[in-house]
């Protein structure tokens, strides 16, 4: 009865998430690790669009070519703009006195974003920019409210528009902004937009943990040896214990 | 009244079976304990290959670079240098490189891709000290041959093609890395053609 | 498989080098006394497994531990990023990191499991006070190793979460605020208190814990093991008639002194149960470790994975999941003194369980009906304050904490009166399957 209890508790566990959610609901960003095409549009996206500003300190060129299958030399070529040796870390030269000064804070560093977020969150953010002229940047975005950046996939997505809806807060009719809407100026389809932000979420997910295939694929093994070890261990101590019953 | 094991083959076969299997679990654990002592991603990214302009390097000159650590010597040799290589080959240990301090396609007479240009690693091969350049003045060490490589920590000799002399400390010749020509006036250092 | 412990000379290589070595030191006498011939009761349940477990575990966080000491920078500008180094450039790092993290967390499951079988069938009482004792010492410096430790990665609950701790001895009237001054050395947490934690936490904690474990054992087998039915296994010597004896060899230590039954050696029967345990326990760990270290944020937090950042506080700041049940009843007391007393006196009432229980029967098998609803109370509350520690408080959240933080307390109170003169069932004769 009581192995029972504490396996049921065990099993309550992951139900219980800590994670503190934003206050809108996120999308699901679907993403697939093992999906390399896709790591590779996602790593073109980022070198392309966000390593302007923000770096992947941690996480170096020569490794990431190699998990997500760019040959070293072509990688070298296309993906690396700064002139960076194949084994540096991913970074650009921005100093961050200059960029606190023109973001209001400095553009923090995405090595380790989706394990800090999440890819849901991240999928949410890339597709939640919209127009708002009161901003700096004229953009505003839907999970980070006031968000000091541009929306820098502009020119792919187009410069959504907000939906609104009203809302009882506190006895007062508050508008708040509950989505986006593409107003068709980008060069891609929604659904081509769609799948570039899931490219480049996936691609951030996995310089999240870049060993995580890696670790799935061991962990199969360590548990399909325990599991032949337990069964071992379990007639062992049934044959020993024959002396005691 | 005791604790001697029952005579049973079953008993014998389920302990010996789970001790081999705990014993290779074991040995699986160990796994990452052992290779996480290998070069990590940093060390192999410092140990790259080094690429080095050798335009300027002037007839009779050595350059020295740093590869993963270690001085790594790039003279370009004069005639003369190559003229009386040939002719101390009996004084030495090793003359034709036979021991394996050599890369395969530097395995001739220069021990070089190129006659003239010598790389090799500049570190004694008897207890790591970096042997001098004598530019000349080797004759006063060996008879007939002007230049040479000198070891001050324990007198080891060696000559322009860094194979070294018998008599002395050393026993091998020197070393000579993996190394590639880009082009006609750069070489990269730790990269053999054709090998990752 | 068993070593021969017949006093005779032995024959063969082998046999010389044992003789030699037993010559000097007391190798086969020890193995005899403490695993071979030790006697243990021969109804121990599942729940007797998780000392055997907390001992794996305790290897575990040592051994990575001083892999993970290896690329580890301590300093408050290398700490972050010697992490991510060890995830991301050492061979295996990640994988060394996994086990470390996630064994902090196993270690608090199979202690606390370890504990709560000490309650519930009463291991603490006579004559086993000073073996409570000393787990309740392991206790109170695992959790201080876990605290240092976490503080390590230089995330931002690491620096939040001690920021938090460490002003609890702020709370300690006069002498407070030089305390935490001097905790940290320095006016904030800072590389001086990173680097004092790093030096207890790979050292000094852990040598601690070990001579404790050592005591604890020591104590242990001084006084034989508890069982299920908490009927000893020894008795009067001469009160046990031949045929009730077990046809096993035991130790003389223990046979000629007191007559025992019901007992088995602890080798095989129990070092193979104990491989089973072992072996049920690493297919979870494992499978934690490589398919969810993070464990939904209960085991690695999300904003861990953020550099510390002194000017910028995490939108909530939650203990490690261990910590929480205490850390919820510190939140629910509105007072900081009175607060921080309350979870000391938490932790502190644990500790007097065997001068609080003051009856004499000791498994809850055989005990009142009501010790037995008084211990599901206990269980919910913890399991409640857990939650609530783990979670943003809310008006709900904080009444409910004061109400279990009251139950928490009456689980003791309770025990102290009702375990007097309690209503017990029968205890059996002789120990039941």
């Amino acid at each position: 009865m009581m192995k029972k209890l504490v396996i049921g508790l065990f099993a309550l566990l992951p139900t219980l998430s800590m994670a503190a959610g934003p206050s809108v609901p996120l999308m699901e960003a679907n993403n697939d690790l093992t999906d390399k095409a896709s790591l590779q549009r996602g790593a073109k996206l980022f070198m392309n669009y966000c390593l302007g500003c923000h770096q992947m300190q941690y996480q170096r060129y020569e490794r990431t070519f190699r998990d997500i299958g760019i040959p070293t030399e072509i990688g070298q070529e296309t993906l690396i703009f700064d002139g960076s040796k194949v084994g540096s870390h991913i970074k650009n030269s921005m100093a961050k006195d200059d960029a606190a000064k023109w973001f209001g804070a400095a553009p923090p560093d995405l090595t380790l974003i989706s394990r800090v977020k999440s890819p849901d969150y991240i999928y949410t953010y890339l597709k939640s920019f919209y127009k708002d002229e009161s901003r700096p940047f004229g953009v505003n975005n839907v999970v980070f409210p006031l968000v000091g950046m541009p929306h820098v996939l502009q020119e792919l997505q187009g410069l959504p528009t907000p939906i609104t809806e009203e809302v009882e807060e506190h006895g007062h009719t508050v508008t708040k902004v509950v989505g986006t809407e593409t107003d068709g100026t980008g060069e891609m389809s929604v659904d081509e937009y769609d799948q570039a932000a899931r490219d480049l979420t996936n691609f951030l997910a996995y310089v999240g943990e870049p060993s995580r295939l890696e670790s799935e694929a061991i962990g199969i093994k360590v548990i399909g040896f325990l599991v032949i070890f337990f069964i071992l261990a379990f007639f062992l101590k049934k044959e020993y214990w024959r002396d005691v019953h | 009244m005791s604790n001697a094991p029952v005579d049973n083959s079953r008993r014998r076969f389920l302990t010996i079976a789970t001790s081999v299997v705990g014993g290779v679990g074991a040995v699986g654990a160990a796994v990452p304990f052992i290779a996480s002592w290998n070069p990590s991603e940093r060390a192999k990214s410092a140990g790259a290959p080094v690429e080095v302009d050798i335009s300027k390097l002037e007839s009779g000159q050595l350059i020295r670079v740093e590869w993963r650590g270690k001085p790594v010597w790039i003279v370009n040799r004069t005639p003369k240098m190559l003229e009386q290589m040939k002719q101390h080959e009996d004084k030495l240990r090793d003359p034709n490189s036979e021991e394996p301090q050599q890369l395969a396609s530097a395995q001739n007479g220069y021990r070089s891709k190129r006659p003239e240009l010598f790389v090799a690693v500049g570190i004694c091969t008897h207890l790591g000290c970096s042997p001098s350049f004598l530019n000349g003045s080797f004759g006063e060490k060996v008879e007939g041959t002007d230049s040479g490589f000198f070891c001050p920590c324990h007198g080891s000799k060696f000559d322009m093609a860094g194979r070294v002399f018998q008599n002395v400390p050393a026993p091998l010749n020197l070393e000579i890395p993996p190394y590639t020509f880009i082009d006609d006036t750069t070489i990269l250092v730790g990269e053999e053609e054709g090998v990752a | 498989m068993s070593v021969n412990v017949d006093k005779a000379a032995n024959t063969g290589v082998v046999g010389k080098v044992v003789d030699w070595i037993d010559a000097r030191i007391p190798m086969t006498r020890v193995w005899n006394m403490h695993i071979a011939q030790y006697p243990a009761p021969k109804n121990f349940n599942f729940w007797y497994l998780f000392g055997s477990l907390a001992i794996l575990v305790l290897v575990n966080q040592i051994v990575t531990g001083i892999w993970l000491t290896m690329n580890f920078v301590p300093s408050a500008e290398g700490a972050f990023a010697s992490v991510e180094y060890i995830m991301r450039d050492v061979e295996y790092g990640w994988l060394l990191r996994y086990l470390h993290s996630t064994g902090a967390s196993a270690f608090f499951i199979v202690v606390y499991l370890h504990m709560f079988r000490g309650m519930i069938y009463g291991s603490y009482q006579k004559p086993r006070e000073l073996l409570w004792l000393f787990g309740m010492f392991i206790f109170l410096a695992l959790m201080a190793e876990a605290f240092m430790g976490y503080l390590l990665p230089w995330g931002q609950m690491s620096f939040w979460g001690a920021q938090v701790i460490i002003s609890l001895f702020g709370a300690i009237p006069v002498i407070g605020d030089d305390l935490t001054l001097w905790i940290r050395g320095d006016y904030v947490i800072s590389g001086a208190t990173l680097n004092r934690f790093f030096a207890l936490h790979v050292i000094a904690l852990p040598l601690v814990l070990v001579i404790l474990v050592f005591l604890h054992i020591v104590a242990l087998h001084e006084v034989g093991s508890n069982n299920p039915d908490g009927v000893e296994i020894k008795r009067k010597k001469g009160s046990v008639a031949e045929e009730d004896k077990p046809k096993f060899k035991f130790h003389e230590y223990y046979t000629d002194k007191k007559d025992i039954v019901d007992a088995i050696p602890f080798h095989p029967y129990y070092t193979v149960k104990d491989v089973l345990g072992v072996a049920g326990f690493l297919i979870f760990f494992c499978a934690i470790v490589f398919f969810a270290p993070e464990m939904n944020g209960f085991f690695l937090e999300a904003p861990n994975f953020e550099a510390a950042n002194p000017l910028k506080t995490p939108e909530h700041i939650f203990p490690v999941w261990y910590f929480t049940p205490f850390y919820a009843i510190l939140r629910a007391i509105p007072d900081k003194l009175i607060g921080v007393i309350a979870m000391g006196a938490s932790i502190v009432a644990l500790a007097l369980l065997p001068w609080i229980d003051r009856g004499s029967v000791r498994s809850i098998r055989y005990r009142c009906g009501f010790h037995k609803l008084n211990i599901a109370q206990f269980v919910v509350t913890f399991v409640i304050l857990g939650w609530i520690g783990a979670t943003p408080q809310t008006d709900f959240k904080t009444l409910l904490s004061q109400i279990t933080t009251v139950t928490y307390f009456m689980f003791f109170v309770l025990l102290f009166f009702y375990s007097k003169n309690e209503k017990t069932k029968p205890l059996p004769t002789r120990l039941t399957k």
